[in-house]
């Protein structure tokens, strides 16, 4: 049995190191994955494996960084942890440093920061064999004597050394102590020495005794070290800090390189004793790949045929599983509705519970296929390829490279796209991404589209062989993009001003991905959206359909029981079988229903908002009933369709070929009070303007809520995008009329 | 025998030079220091993207791709 509170231990290094990987192999696949408190930096801690049962051990990945002078908020998190600065995580007992010795050097620059933080500190010196394919052989005991601390060689995708490692951190822990004396790999020049020591006796309550000097070298050489610590430091301290760099500029110190130019020097020093040259060919394999992958033809080639394969995957793989959840809900639906008896709490389940359960797992598949693709591509290192192809593009408005991929998952579903915007680092452009996102015409749109393209546009040809449908529908998806990269820029100038993104970013060499890497990545990413966006999007559900199924009139119900009951009674002379007869009252009484649920979704609170909202959709050319098609579709597009077949009394709508067009059918014959036909070609493509831009997707807002950690950015979105589409769709209306097209 | 210092960007595709000076704002300055070019530091320019931007450099055993507007002022000697 485990006794008291588990020691924790902490895995911190650069990123691209194989981090994740070390980690999952110290904890096997049993890890939790949250949110450290107010931020969306994601925060993964399981407990060690093969830990002895007195000495439990919790381990905490901590996210990949290049220093400790934070330029990002993963990397401030990193920071902060091994500051004791978040309130939420227990001050590391020891640290686990993954260095690749692969790329020693920069690696190094990292880990000698952290090791003069004075932890008791292990080195997990990774990567050994790729480091031996590119012809280098490092001494780990005497790197472990340069640096004052253990240095254990694995191969964390093998499995390694990974023994070792581990007996290596209960030892430690059991030890308690640490290193006996730290080093230390900066010396700056003297008089920059000079300024850190006085900084450092100012430090109140450093992490460990020896600290001092590396938080005080940190506080003068890194400009917004003060500024990220919130209010850790006393306004003292900054007038220290600011006087000590105005005598350093005096004398002529370049205080913010003295200590990284110092520090690189050991670092090169050291790299040199410890790594013994083979000689081998110059081009790695890595290399070889990236002529090809990243050449100005071949690479942008080979780009879209591996985005044409993903998207088409997503789009046709993930339609079975869709279908298949889908009728397994309305399975479990039937089922528990024959056991519960008819009423309210009989819909409240049905209508509401299981309906809204089904609205959030149907995008599982998609979401479980995205994160496959976008594991395996983030995994084998070709992820920073396709940022570099795309950079320039997405830099014309403000964007990084990296936005790309979640821009055009979108297409697929905003959630997934919004989800994947955590590989872009730089908060601000991390927002705008999200903001624009569902802006690309998701795979929900596509049954309205398809409904009011059927109800509306003729099927006429335009240039004598293109159809005006298929125009049509290209026009809203292009209108998406177009207005989506408008927005970006908008953002940019506005709301998210910012410097233009950094754009330095490693090109880590191609890995062979690993199945368990990519896999629990997958799990991690469905597991996040079932329970955290799941509930609010079941919250969202439910009060949808009590919108829409109340208040009962009794009235209504009335005058439907009795036609009921006229059907009952009723005689057809025409029919003599009774089986015939049967089927006929059946038939009577199912269309019943029918007009009963539309009666009751008019007279409904969604009924009433939508007789409330028609001053404003009026200058749009909707009416109420469209209103109601508007708003029950606030949970998701698709619902558009199943509620307009209410309204219109078609009958249980099914997403079929006849159903869509049994639905257009009955609407195109739908007139206005003065006779005019209420579904024109310009209606039509009014609405379906109004569909590409307004944020009916009860989905998103959680999922924006769930990714900005807060209602103000799902707020601005919603609020921006209904602007949009009422001002798209004004235009679109009477631009349409006063070229005589309405 | 220094010889002029001159923009990253001038270096063709595969050509190596010494770091020398970045004149960037600190954020990015310090960051490519960071990540290992400080002076003196030898770098190759491995290739341009499409339209010449970004560049990808190799400096100290890795590869890392930057703007071409941070590439241009980072400023190279030639080693002769
Ligand atoms: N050859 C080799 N590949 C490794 C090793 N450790 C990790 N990898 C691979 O390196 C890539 C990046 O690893 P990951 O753990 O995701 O790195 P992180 O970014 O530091 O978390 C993955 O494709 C891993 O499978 C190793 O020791 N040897």
């Amino acid at each position: 049995m485990a006794t008291g509170a588990p020691f924790y231990v902490v895995v911190t290094g650069n990123p691209n190191c194989g981090k994740t990987t070390v980690f999952n192999a110290l904890t096997g696949l049993r890890a939790k994955v949250g949110n450290y408190p107010g931020v969306t930096v994601e925060r993964k801690e399981g407990r060690m494996l093969g830990a002895p049962a007195d000495l439990p051990v919790m381990v905490l990945d901590l996210p990949g960084t290049y220093s400790l002078s934070p330029q990002s908020l993963d990397e401030q998190i990193v920071r902060d942890v091994l500051y004791h600065r978040v309130p939420a995580v227990p001050p590391p007992q020891a640290v686990v440093l993954v260095v690749d010795a692969s790329n020693l050097q920069r690696n190094l620059y990292f880990a000698t920061q952290v090791i003069e933080l004075g932890y008791p500190t292990i080195v997990a010196l990774n990567m050994i064999d790729v480091a031996h394919k590119n012809g280098h052989e490092i001494d780990a005991a005497k790197l472990g004597e340069a640096l004052g601390v253990p240095v254990m060689p694995v191969v964390a995708s093998s499995g390694q050394g990974m023994s070792a490692l581990r007996e290596k951190i209960v030892a430690a822990l059991r030890d308690g102590r640490g290193a006996v004396s730290v080093k230390s790999f900066c010396k700056p020049p003297s008089e920059l020495a000079r300024e850190v020591s006085a900084v450092a006796k100012q430090i109140a309550a450093p992490v460990t005794p020896r600290h001092s000097f590396a938080e005080a070298l940190l506080l003068l050489s890194d400009d917004k070290f003060i500024d990220s610590s919130g209010g850790h430091y006393p306004p003292a301290t900054r007038q220290t800090v600011e006087a000590a760099r105005r005598r350093l500029e005096e004398e002529g110190v370049d205080w913010r390189s003295a200590a990284i130019e110092s520090r690189y020097s050991r670092i090169s020093a050291i790299q040199q004793a410890v790594t013994t040259d083979r000689l081998v060919a110059a081009e790695t394999f890595s290399d070889r790949l990236d002529r090809v992958l990243t050449h100005k033809v071949w690479g942008l080639l080979v780009f879209v045929v591996v985005l044409t394969v993903i998207f088409q995957s997503i789009f046709t793989f993930a339609k079975l599983p869709m279908k298949g959840l889908e009728q397994g809900v309305d399975f479990v639906g039937q089922h528990v509705g024959a056991l519960l008896p008819p009423g309210a709490l009989n819909s409240l389940v049905i209508d509401g519970i299981i309906a809204g359960v089904g609205a959030v797992v149907v995008f599982l598949p998609q979401i479980c296929l995205l994160f496959l693709f976008l594991g395996l591509l983030e995994d084998t290192g070709y992820m920073a390829r396709a940022a570099f192809l795309m950079d320039r593009v997405m830099s014309k408005v403000g964007l990084h490279g990296k936005s790309f991929i979640p821009m055009l998952s979108s297409f697929a579903c905003a959630i997934p796209g919004i989800m994947a915007t955590r590989t872009i680092e730089n908060p601000r452009d991390r927002l705008v991404t999200v903001m624009i996102s569902p802006l690309m015409s998701c795979s929900a749109r596509l049954p309205v589209y398809t409904v009011l393209i059927a109800a509306c546009i003729p099927e006429t040809k335009v240039l004598g062989f293109v159809r005006l449908p298929g125009v049509v529908l290209f026009t809203m998806y292009a209108l998406g993009i177009l207005v989506a990269l408008v927005m970006a820029w908008l953002f940019k100038k506005t709301l998210l001003r910012g410097p233009a993104p950094m754009l330095i970013m490693e090109l880590p060499p191609y890995k062979r991905p690993l199945a368990r890497t990519v896999l629990r990545h997958v799990w991690d990413r469905a597991q996040l959206f079932l329970t955290q966006a799941g509930t609010i999007i079941l919250a969202i559900n439910i009060v949808l359909w009590f919108l829409v199924s109340y208040p009962k009139n009794s009235e209504v119900k009335r005058e439907f029981d009795l036609q009921r009951a006229a059907v009952e009674t009723k005689t057809f002379p025409g029919l003599t079988d009774p089986k015939a007869v049967a089927a006929a009252k059946a038939d009577a009484l199912a269309h019943i229903d029918i007009e009963e649920k539309g009666a009751t979704l008019r007279g409904s609170f969604a009924g009433h908002m939508g007789r409330a909202l028609e001053p404003i959709l009026r200058p749009l050319g909707f009416d109420w009933k469209i209103g109601i098609g508007i708003i029950s579709s606030f949970a998701a597009r698709e619902v558009f369709v199943s509620t307009m077949s209410q309204v219109y009394n078609v009958g249980g709508y099914d997403d079929t070929e006849e159903g869509t067009q049994s639905l257009a059918a009955i609407m195109r014959e739908q007139k206005r009070p003065d006779g005019s036909v209420i579904y024109t070609p310009l209606l039509g493509l009014t609405l379906m303007v109004f569909y590409v831009f307004a944020l009916q997707c009860a989905s998103t807002v959680a999922v924006v809520r769930r990714e900005t950690n807060s209602w103000k950015w799902p707020a601005i979105q919603w609020l921006y995008m209904g602007v949009l589409a009422w001002t798209l769709a004004f235009l679109t209306w009477h631009g349409g009329k006063l070229l005589g097209w309405g | 025998m220094t010889a002029a210092l001159q923009p990253l960007t001038s270096l063709q595709a595969g050509q190596k030079a010494t770091v020398s000076e970045i004149k960037l704002p600190p954020p990015e300055r310090s960051r490519l220091q960071e990540l290992g070019l400080v002076s003196g530091t030898p770098v190759e320019l491995v290739r341009f993207a499409l339209l010449g931007d970004p560049v990808e450099l190799r400096v100290r055993g890795y590869n890392l791709s930057v703007s071409r507007h941070e590439a241009e002022q980072i400023l190279v000697q030639f080693a002769a």
